[in-house]
């Protein structure tokens, strides 16, 4: 390790440079590829002569900065004897956020100042007291020396001699079989992550069937035809939703968007005729993309936005994909009304909702 | 130092100067720990080593300690935190949640927030140290790339750091949706449309991951395991790895005056690099301690448990996976066929497919660079990003790149605050998204080969000094000033390339790869500007000796 402390060095850098990569590749011979490699490039000028900080000329300085460490340890002890202070002085009142904010800010405050003492005091020690004159240390190259390399080989040599490695085939290839074989138990037994059931039937219904109400959601509360005036919508569950075990995953599954239109603005195609009452159109909150709720009803222009990616759905083209990376219209639910006038499915979806899975069949 | 004081104590009691206390016991105990653990060698090896000093070095710096201070906030918070799914009525301190159902992972980080005494200043220290974590790894990515840092010898290394950054994106994700709120909830449902859309095992996947149907009840306490588990344990590892190659390659430095491809020139770890190094991990815990207590981060309680039926207008992920959100925004429409009985949806496989190949070339890139150039030296001064400008123009288009997908993960909210339409900014973002990384690719090169030709006029040529002589015949020149020879050491002590010439091998025949490894290399090296050499220096200077042995501060040379 050399040191310098100004232009000239007993390690000589100056010379360094035209062994710069030649050295190495002197010991070890190695393709330079394309680089260009010439005599005529100019030498490498040495270390600059080192410069005094004000606190190696001026003793004063040096004491001040001596102080000005001392001072920022200080204050790291303040700022943790603060901290436990505030933990202690300011607690959490239940139901008091003021006081949750106060017991944050203060705590953190003591804690950062804890912590940016010993920081800032380390770096301003390290910078203006220690010693800043650079050293120099060698490079070496990463490869090993060609003794130890022939030493490894040897043993490398020397096992497979001692153990008959390549020579008994026979035991090494049955024992790189039975080691292939070994992880694939682990991964047999991930199979009870989820239960026995084949999911793609759990992923074509939801609990929507004949005659199941349309409720408000979340209240579950049912919907009557006449409270749907033209140009609302509805968030809508089925009727019992809320009582199920499982709300959660049906939810994902069963929840509606419930709009009024004009009869006249819905494009109805052949077959759909009656899955709408009296321009009440019913249809699956579930995105076809990825599975975010489609929830931006556009009263105007009766399209739906989904916040997640954008795509757009035309509800008086049954949904229609008009904008976006989904592909599918949203699915309709058919409905109707009871006979106490409330909304009601006239049967479940007639196809799985949500996002595409490889077995869905569209 | 340790060994000096291991000597004093081993033969202290012949020692003829009486020691202090103090240094009694250092030596004892040094000598206790020697005897039993040899570890003045390591002292010996490691004490001094060197390292080189550059405000950009410090980026991985913060990202390690930022990774500590995630440990350490972490471990609090699993004290608390409560990694299950199973339905609460809600009664802690926050009044408007009160009586809500909700996960007991979501109450349990309410209590944390509002019930426990510097439990939310935990979380936000947690949760901004994590963001940090993960933006100090990308910017010392970028600063590894620009400069060449993953030559030979460290293309391990830095195959080792882009896992570590997969990794930490990965333990951000899992983090994020531990709380089971509504925002973090969607993102799980975003990813279960993800799964769900791979073709053939997608279904099965999301189902055996989710543990039935989404959301099912086991995700959040898999995730937990994940993420306080499985995960540190294999980053741990890594960082272990990453560091020890850095302690056997030893750190790149820059070009300049007195380096060497063959020498480290810097600070000793004792003292002052471990002065400064561990002061700036305090520094790092200080700054992200008052960050979290000034700054709100995840405000979950305002965001509610998770439903699968409500959502948030402007609703995206943190940053760091933005980009594959965005990658999901941009996918053209009607993506999605049936193939027979099965469904195959390329609207979502395309951004999987696209994000795996660009995470691929990233990864294999010096591997690639290194075929190219053909250069198997190794290589420790880092090159400055102009001196490679092919190099840094593939940087520039991997970050347009990166940040249009990235921007598109906010499409809706540039829409709203920018006054324009959804459409278009999704159309001008898809259009960006080819274009942007072929003009950036261009441009940077330009801007590279432009300053390369700075350099290499003042090297040659000096600096317009800005002093206007007249001469004798009457003619205003200005009077350049030449630079002294560390400074235009700084300017022109860097590699050069020339495109590689297609020979037939041993054969006599010339493959294949051979015509696509020229093809790139001349792709990489045709424009190219040489460094100055000698007899360049000397001609421009009119002096057969050069500036070198003269004094450069007299060597006012007249500009032409």
């Amino acid at each position: 390790m050399a040191q310098h402390d100004d232009g000239v060095t007993d390690g000589s850098p100056v010379d360094d440079h035209t062994a710069a990569g030649s050295s190495l590749e002197k010991a070890m011979p190695h393709d330079s590829g394309i680089a260009v490699l010439t005599d005529d490039l100019m030498e490498n000028p040495g270390f600059p002569p080192h410069r005094p900080r004000q606190t190696d000329l001026d003793p004063k300085k040096d004491k001040r900065a001596e102080k000005q460490v001392t001072f920022l340890f200080y204050l790291s002890i303040v700022g943790s004897i603060f901290a436990v202070a505030a933990y202690v002085a300011f607690p959490i009142v239940p139901g008091d956020m003021e006081s949750v904010r106060t017991n944050n800010l203060l705590l953190g405050l003591g804690i950062a100042l804890g912590m940016l003492g010993i920081g800032l005091g380390a770096v301003h020690w390290a910078k203006q007291l220690m010693s800043d004159i650079e050293l120099v240390e060698e490079r070496h190259g990463t490869r090993g020396t060609d003794a130890t390399r022939a030493k490894a080989v040897e043993i490398f040599a020397l096992g497979n001699k001692e153990s008959g490695f390549t020579r008994r085939g026979l035991i090494r290839n049955s024992l790189i079989g039975a080691l292939v074989l070994t992880p694939i138990p682990a991964v047999v037994l991930f199979r009870d992550l989820a239960p026995a059931a084949d999911p793609i039937p759990l992923l074509q219904h939801t609990v929507w069937k004949k005659g199941t109400r349309l409720t408000r959601d979340p209240s579950g509360t049912p919907i009557k035809a006449s409270d749907v005036t033209i140009g609302s919508a509805f968030h809508v569950i089925p009727e019992g939703l809320n009582e199920l075990d499982d709300k959660l995953e049906e939810k994902a599954k069963a929840a509606v968007l419930l709009m009024r239109l004009k009869p006249e603005d819905l494009h109805v195609t052949a077959g759909r005729e009656t899955w709408n009452y009296d321009g009440i159109v019913a249809y699956s909150k579930i995105c076809t993309h990825v599975g975010c709720p489609v929830a931006l009803y556009e009263q105007q222009t009766h399209h739906l936005l989904c916040p997640c990616h954008q795509s757009q759905f035309d509800i008086t083209h049954e949904a229609a994909v008009i904008f976006g990376p989904a592909n599918r219209p949203l699915p309709q639910l058919p409905i109707t009304i009871d006979s106490e006038g409330y909304l009601v499915a006239r049967s479940d979806f007639h196809e799985p909702v949500g996002p595409s899975f490889w077995e869905r069949q569209f | 130092m340790g060994a000096s004081v291991l000597t004093t104590a081993t033969r202290s009691p012949a020692a003829p100067v009486e020691e202090s206390r103090g240094s009694r016991f250092t030596g004892w105990a040094a000598n206790y720990v020697d005897e039993r653990t040899s570890i003045s060698g390591l002292v010996k090896e490691l004490g001094r080593k060197i390292f080189p000093d550059h405000w950009s070095f410090m980026l991985g710096e913060v990202a390690l300690y930022s990774f500590v201070v995630i440990l350490l906030s972490g471990t609090f918070l699993t004290f608390f935190f409560q990694a299950s799914m199973t339905s609460v009525i809600y009664d802690g301190s926050y009044a408007p949640l009160k009586g809500i159902e909700m996960s007991n992972a979501m109450q349990s980080t309410l209590d944390i927030s509002f019930d426990i005494r510097g439990g939310l200043l935990m979380r936000q220290i947690h949760h901004w140290a994590a963001l940090l974590f993960i933006a100090s790894i990308g910017l010392h990515m970028l600063r590894i790339y620009f400069t060449g840092a993953f030559r030979k010898p460290r293309e391990i290394n830095w195959v080792v750091g882009f896992i570590l950054f997969i990794l930490a994106m990965a333990e951000g994700f899992t983090g994020y949706s531990l709380p089971d709120d509504l925002l973090s909830g969607n993102g799980l449902r975003i990813i279960d449309g993800l799964i769900k859309g791979i073709p053939i095992v997608g279904t099965w996947i999301s189902y055996l991951l989710f543990g039935s149907q989404f959301p099912g009840t086991d995700i959040v306490p898999r995730l937990f395991t994940l993420h306080i588990l499985l995960l540190p344990a294999i980053l741990v590892a890594a960082l272990g790895i990453h560091l020890v190659l850095l302690v056997i390659n030893k750190h790149t430095q820059f070009a300049g005056p007195g380096k060497t491809n063959n020498n480290v020139v810097g600070v000793p770890i004792m003292p002052t690099f471990a002065a400064k190094a561990g002061g700036f991990f305090f520094i790092i815990f200080g700054v992200i301690a008052l960050i979290a207590s000034l700054f709100t981060i995840n405000p979950i309680w305002t965001y509610g448990p998770y439903d699968p039926s409500p959502v948030s207008a402007g609703t995206q992920p943190d940053w760091y996976i933005g980009f594959a959100d965005g990658a999901l925004r941009l996918v053209p429409p009607h993506l999605e066929w049936l193939w027979g009985p099965y469904t195959f949806s390329l609207n979502i496989f395309l951004p999987v497919v696209v994000l795996g190949l660009f995470i691929v070339v990233v990864m294999f890139y010096p591997f690639l660079e290194a075929w190219v150039t053909g250069d198997k030296r190794e290589h420790h001064i880092a090159d400055r990003p102009r001196n490679a400008p092919t190099r840094t123009a593939i940087g520039a288009a991997g970050v347009t790149f990166y940040a249009v997908l990235w921007g598109a993960a906010s499409s809706d909210l540039i829409a709203t605050h920018f006054l324009i339409s959804i459409e278009g900014v999704i159309t001008t973002l898809q259009i960006l998204l080819i274009v942007g990384p072929i003009i950036a690719y261009f441009v940077t090169k330009r801007i590279c080969i432009g300053l390369m030709k700075k350099d290499r006029e003042i090297a040659l040529h000096g600096y317009e000094s800005g002093r206007i002589v007249r001469l004798p015949g009457g003619e205003y020149i200005e009077v350049h000033e030449q630079l002294d020879p560390y400074e235009r050491w700084r300017l022109i002590s860097f590699e050069d390339y020339q495109p590689l010439m297609v020979r037939p091998n041993a054969k006599g025949e010339i493959t294949v790869a051979q015509r696509v490894r020229a093809g790139l290399s001349n792709w990489f090296f045709e424009d190219r500007i040489a460094p100055v050499s000698r007899t360049e220096l000397a001609a421009a200077h009119g002096d057969a000796h050069g500036a070198l042995e003269g004094d450069a501060g007299a060597h006012g040379a007249i500009g032409h």
